[in-house]
């Protein structure tokens, strides 16, 4: 993985001693709570519902084990010992004290990781997909180029103010495992007919109160053009983007305004004039970062069926849990963050240590975090699976559930955020209670529930193939329930089944739809190409079969 | 006497704004909305001019009437509001401006100078109550970027050069 050298370790120790002058002159009454508001979000720092909530950004998802172990020391000393890890490669801790925000930034730091940016109106946490540089589909890895990209939009001098925030995700493979298309900036990855290395370019994309799939704006961007061509966009965008009203202010709304056609005349002119005298990326420094992301000193090795013959719980688990690799001999392992009764994306600091720990021992020391909210164990030999599966079970980490139903996003919702309009961990809870029948779960195959507590889409609702919006009405929690979405090579916005339904009506509604899909299912076909296939209006009537508010 | 930030001096300044007490002959700064709507006037004004850029005024516009402003001011109406510093890196990099570029308005304060000498301003004139000697330590918080940019702070390394 990346390694600093003096200029990035430089640069994080000056942002921490600034950071630090920040807060000590917010507590002495020099900065108001309106000014220091700024300051503090562009270093991962909010005020939520009950104290402070800081997002410590996991840059393209990868973590060392001496870093993970870092975290999990953090969360046992400046918190309540655990962390939630989102949609976006970034670890909330939910209770820290705001005098002790430098110290942990200060102690971050010591171990290459910061929380610049994970917050504000400025490019945030580059993100990437969890498979990066093992998927057997890969054009190249994502991650060098994501590295470049965080150090290039890093204290941006002419874009940490922008409109609104601001989020690029990189891919490598065809399947989109980073929901590249609703992000601000998607890049995939592709190469030219000389074989040279660049990226179509997607802009325009993002959930939120008005969610917009990314358009093309170019399908070939030279890899050496990549940062004068960002600074084209962002330079059009922070020019022209909205800054009247906040709903309006993201890139996409401005895309939408101008139509794809003159929002791309508007970047090509701008690029045109600025290229020559824009950040160049250049070879050598590409090569630099490159070297980074090498692949493993993998072994020789043969694969082979490591589940034959084991119990049928290591075969679930085998099943589920595991992913084929490049190499032959190894296998990715998902640490499951979805265990039933826990929330989503939670872990304890306990759980981390052991994480780690393992990771030193069969995986590089390297573990990485997934856009879905797992964990992932990415270069394990076949032949250690048994063993890392007892590992995990001991620590509550191997609930055999990835790709189900239950393996489900959920944002933190009600019970921390103060956007939220209702609560998104009791009904997670309801619907893993619902659902606790693993049988049952498997015959229903690949489902993604995703579920945000608001508007703003934290937990991607647009795009689960269920999707569960929490609103506000007249005080009292209800749900919206949509149906068809996805972010996963093909992206949809998902369309809303019909009236919100009230809380403990949560997941009695989804079993009714996806009892649907079980009669409507023509056979080994998935719950979104059965929706595809038969469309909405098929589920609605299930769905409010026993509803009253269905009157 | 107001005190503005120049490169990195603390200095008196020699400037003034339309509207605050002019002597003739002044070193004078117009928004350029005035000066749009009375340009014969404002042309002839005896002592240099400067003119002053609102977040939505197009730089472009002022390409051919550079060379003979001493001044370009470009106003901050927040902190929040980043607009200005396009408009600077346009004015520097592109249009090719030498003259003195300012920073003004209530959302010049001592966490923004290091960025805007970066994108080029060399005077920044801070919002009422900052502390000019605090903004003055300010532009030395970093001697790293990773962006190319102004020579205004004395970066010790960057990454991104300029080819």
């Amino acid at each position: 993985m990346y390694q600093y050298d003096e200029l990035d370790q430089a640069f994080v120790d000056q942002r921490v001693a600034e950071f630090r002058d920040q807060t000590r002159r917010h507590l002495a009454g020099q900065l108001s709570e309106d000014e220091f508001r700024p300051l503090r979000l562009r270093n991962g720092l909010y005020i939520q519902r009950h104290a402070p909530m800081l997002r410590i950004a996991i840059p393209y998802g990868l973590l060392a084990s001496r870093q993970l172990a870092k975290l999990a020391d953090i969360a046992r000393r400046y918190d309540r010992g655990y962390g939630h890890f989102t949609t976006r490669q970034n670890l909330q801790l939910n209770w820290p004290r705001l005098p002790d925000v430098p110290d942990i930034l200060a102690e971050l730091a010591t171990v290459q990781m910061h929380a610049i940016q994970t917050s504000g109106n400025c490019v945030r946490n580059v993100t990437a997909d969890h498979l990066a540089g093992i998927a057997r589909d890969e054009i190249d890895d994502p991650r060098p180029y994501c590295e470049i990209i965080r150090q290039w939009a890093t204290l941006h001098p002419e874009f940490t103010y922008l409109p609104r925030k601001f989020k690029i995700a990189v891919t490598g493979s065809p399947e989109d495992r980073a929901a590249s298309e609703v992000h601000d900036i998607g890049l995939h990855l592709a190469r030219d007919a000389q074989g040279d290395i660049g990226f179509t370019v997607l802009v325009g994309g993002g959930l939120g109160r008005a969610p917009v799939i990314g358009q093309v704006i170019r399908d070939f961007l030279p890899l050496p053009d990549l940062l004068s061509y960002l600074e084209a966009i962002l330079r059009v965008y922070n020019r022209h983007g909205r800054r009247d009203n906040l709903n309006k202010a993201r890139i996409k709304v401005l895309v939408k305004s101008l139509g794809i056609a003159r929002f791309r005349e508007q970047v090509e002119a701008e690029w045109q004039l600025s290229r020559a005298s824009a950040a160049r990326l250049p070879a050598a420094e590409v090569e630099r970062v490159r070297g980074f992301f090498r692949p493993q000193p993998y072994e020789t090795l043969e694969d082979f069926d490591a589940s034959a013959g084991r119990e049928p719980a290591f075969q679930a688990w085998y099943r589920y849990n595991t992913r084929p690799h490049r190499v032959s001999g190894y296998r990715a392992v998902f640490v499951s963050l979805k265990a039933h009764g826990q929330n989503p994306g939670d872990m304890s600091c306990e759980q981390m240590e052991a994480v780690a720990a393992l990771a030193e021992r069969v995986s590089f020391g390297l573990i990485r975090a997934t856009h879905n909210q797992n964990l992932l164990l990415a270069d394990v030999r076949q032949s250690e699976l048994y063993d890392v599966w007892l590992e995990l079970e001991r620590h509550q980490l191997a609930m055999p559930n990835i790709g189900t139903l239950t393996d489900m996003i959920a944002c933190p919702g009600l019970d921390f955020c103060s956007l939220a309009n209702a609560g998104t961990l009791g009904v997670a809870k309801q619907i893993q209670e619902r659902f606790n029948d693993l049988d049952y779960l498997y015959d229903l195959g690949d489902i993604e529930i995703k579920m945000s507590g608001c508007m703003n889409a934290c937990g991607h609702h647009h795009v689960g193939h269920i999707g569960i919006l929490g609103v506000d009405k007249h005080g009292e929690e209800w749900y919206q329930i949509t149906l068809g979405g996805s972010a996963n090579g093909f992206t949809a916005l998902g369309e809303v089944i019909g009236p919100s339904v009230p809380k403990n009506e949560v997941a009695a509604t989804i079993e009714r739809i996806v009892e649907a899909y079980r009669a409507l299912r023509a056979e080994g076909e998935r719950f979104i190409d059965t929706f595809r296939r038969v469309g909405v209006t098929s589920f609605r009537e299930s769905a409010y079969a026993t509803h009253p508010a269905a009157a | 006497m107001r005190r503005i930030l120049r490169r990195r001096e603390i200095v008196a300044d020699d400037w003034i704004h339309l509207g605050e007490d002019a002597a003739d002959g002044a070193a004078l700064i117009v928004p350029l909305a005035e000066l749009r709507k009375d340009p014969g006037r404002w042309w002839q004004w005896p002592g240099r001019l400067g003119v002053r850029l609102t977040p939505v005024d197009r730089v472009e516009e002022l390409a051919d009437e550079l060379p003979r402003l001493d001044l370009v001011a470009v106003e901050f109406p927040n902190p929040g509001d980043g607009r200005g510093y396009s408009q600077a890196r346009l004015l520097r990099e592109r249009l090719g401006f030498r003259g003195e570029l300012r920073a003004v308005g209530a959302g010049v304060r001592q966490d923004q100078v290091f960025l805007l000498a970066r994108c080029g301003f060399d005077a920044i004139e801070l919002a009422g109550g900052e502390d000019a000697d605090a903004a003055r330590g300010a532009l030395q918080r970093y001697d790293v970027a990773y962006q190319p940019g102004a020579p205004e702070t004395a970066i010790r390394r960057q990454r991104f050069f300029a080819t």
